[in-house]
């Protein structure tokens, strides 16, 4: 059995208010349920409400698999209840921040310090452990298997593939494809193509076939030329990956924090207008919060 | 690995760059809008900024199958911000002295290495190798003498004297080395890049740039980092601080089909691209 629910799809900052209301306004958590083990992919501000309906399961272990450390995925985390009860396992993973040499420790440790937080690293009640990944590492949980693939983003950024028995389902954290830093008539131009296409197909080939695709779709196509570089993906940049992976289904997120319930619904519209549907396509879907979807 | 060559591993993760390429990567980052082709341009013309970002590339954390070997395929790989803030990481270690504390003079040896990068890439694609391979071949050539600042840095006085020796008794500059540090540039740089998980291709590049003789190691790309690097010290463009030969090696002499006079001169006028690196050097 693989089900998920999205406990925060938007990105940026949190954006809760009446314009908010349908999709939601925390930003990314994704809660995904493998058999027995309870998976969460991001910790932003959706991991608060999730940790609010954990209770009946302690004493519990979970997995917070985090893609990157911008803020708006790990906001949640000292917020995450089930790290003050003792006799709770909390194994949290993500990459090696290749700037500072540090892992993924540093996360909490830092957001938990003094000025930040009243609650020391040494005072929380449940075991913690942190495990630093590299690309394509795969890690057994259970039943489940849990892959890291690097993407792209202002940061080392893992997106990760969730597989139990015959379902998988993969989660881009945030990405844009890398923009080509040269010009048509640069020299290097050509040379800067092939590796994009290069890191393109790497990628395809690690989402080919999921059943659910759940990708960073921050912006409208008129929007992206303003925010290329930003580590963002455009609506017609993720039709394309989900069909080029072939995926059954396409969830949206990350979600403008200035986008109300109904640009966000107009933009999708646009969206599936621009790029009438083909055989073999995909569904497409915005990510709702507290919306499940079993696979 | 010898005591010594431990040392010196350890010591120059602390290395700092070239002064032109730290003072343009500080500068240029103080602004938003930095132009990502001109600071992969600028890491790509310094041998330190070049060697720490590839070592950090190839680590182990991304396991990566197939090694990465330029600052491009690295922006691809890694996203441009993380290249961008290791740049300024590095750069912010602060920088290396124009007369390094050996007498080593960084101006003529930064020219020295990209002389001798431009020259390999151009010896390359005269061996028909295709365009994206053609970087490996400048990088080697940059990389080639990286042992020798490292020397320069750490080691200043056996360096000197290793300098001083080979003005005296016109002994080749490993031999020098050899006698007052007990290593050479060659094989202290070729370990390093190994340790660094750099390829093989490039290791071998640097530790057996100045084997005279053909054995396994022996490459297309190293022999062209070895014509390129005495090609580049007889027109005396730059210095590193090694005596002018006057013959290629025998096996790099019949992979060209020709010697050095007559390979020197099929070249043709290599003022104008010989000239980029020294405007970019002197900017």
């Amino acid at each position: 059995m693989l089900k998920f629910t999205f406990r925060g799809v938007r990105g940026s900052i949190a954006s809760p208010g009446p314009n908010t209301v349908k999709y939601g306004g925390n930003t990314t958590c994704i809660e995904v349920r493998a058999g027995d083990e309870l998976i969460i992919l991001d910790a932003g501000t959706g991991i608060f409400p999730l940790s609010q309906t954990l209770s009946p399961e302690f004493p519990l272990t979970c997995h917070i698999f985090i893609s990157h450390t911008h803020w708006d995925h790990i906001q949640g985390l000292p917020f995450f209840i089930p790290m003050f009860v003792s006799g709770n396992r909390v194994k949290i993973y993500g990459g090696q921040d290749l700037v500072t040499g540090k892992g993924v420790q540093e996360v909490l440790s830092r957001q938990l310090e003094y000025a930040f937080f009243p609650i020391r690293e040494a005072e929380l009640s449940a075991e913690l452990e942190y495990i630093s990944l590299s690309d394509n590492q795969v890690v057994n949980i259970g039943d489940a298997q849990v892959t890291s693939v690097l993407m792209n983003h202002p940061a080392i950024n893992y997106g990760y593939k969730v597989t139990c028995g015959d379902r998988s389902l993969f989660f881009t954290g945030d990405h844009e494809w890398p923009p080509n830093i040269y010009q048509p008539d640069d020299d290097d131009y050509q040379l800067f193509e092939d590796h994009i296409a290069q890191k393109r197909k790497s990628i395809i080939d690690a989402v080919a076939g999921v059943d659910v695709l759940i990708i960073d779709t921050a912006y409208t196509d008129d929007e992206y030329p303003a925010k290329k570089g930003w580590g963002h993906g455009s609506f017609s940049s993720s039709i394309a990956m989900a069909r080029d992976a072939g995926v059954k289904h396409c969830f949206f997120t990350h979600h403008e924090p200035t986008r109300s319930d109904r640009d966000l619904e107009k933009a999708f519209q646009a969206a599936m207008d621009k790029h009438p549907g083909q055989p073999g396509d995909p569904k497409f879907y915005l990510a709702q919060e507290t919306f499940t979807f079993e696979l | 690995m010898s005591d010594l060559h431990q040392r010196l591993v350890q010591m120059v993760d602390k290395m700092p760059a070239f002064p032109g390429s730290v003072n343009r990567i500080l500068q240029m980052t103080s602004s938003i809008d930095c132009t990502p082709k001109d600071l992969v341009q600028v890491i790509e013309h310094d041998p330190v900024m070049m060697a720490k970002i590839l070592k950090l590339v190839n680590s182990a954390y991304f396991g990566l199958s197939r090694k990465i070997t330029s600052i491009k395929h690295s922006v691809v790989f890694v996203g441009l911000n993380t290249i961008k803030n290791l740049a300024i990481s590095i750069a912010t270690m602060g920088m290396l002295s124009k007369t390094g504390p050996a007498g080593l003079d960084m101006n003529n040896f930064l020219l020295h290495s990209l002389g001798t990068a431009t020259v390999a890439k151009l010896l390359g694609k005269r061996l028909g190798v295709a365009s994206d391979r053609a970087t490996d071949y400048f990088v080697g050539g940059l990389l080639h003498d990286i042992g020798k600042v490292v020397f320069a840095q750490f080691m200043p006085q056996e360096m000197e004297r290793a300098l001083k020796r080979v003005e005296a008794e016109k002994v080749s500059l490993p031999i020098a080395e050899m006698i007052e540090i007990r290593a050479d540039h060659a094989q202290l740089g070729g370990m390093l890049v190994e340790k660094w998980q750099l390829p093989h291709t490039l290791v071998t590049c640097i530790k057996e740039h100045h084997s005279q003789e053909l054995n396994d190691n022996t490459s297309e790309v190293l022999d062209c980092v070895v014509a390129a690097n005495i090609i580049i010290k007889q027109i005396e463009f730059g210095c590193a601080g090694n005596l002018v030969e006057d013959r290629l090696p025998d096996h790099v002499a019949a992979r060209f089909g020709m010697e050095l006079t007559e390979l020197r001169e099929s070249m043709g006028n290599l003022d104008e691209e010989l000239e980029k690196a020294n405007a970019f050097i002197c900017i």
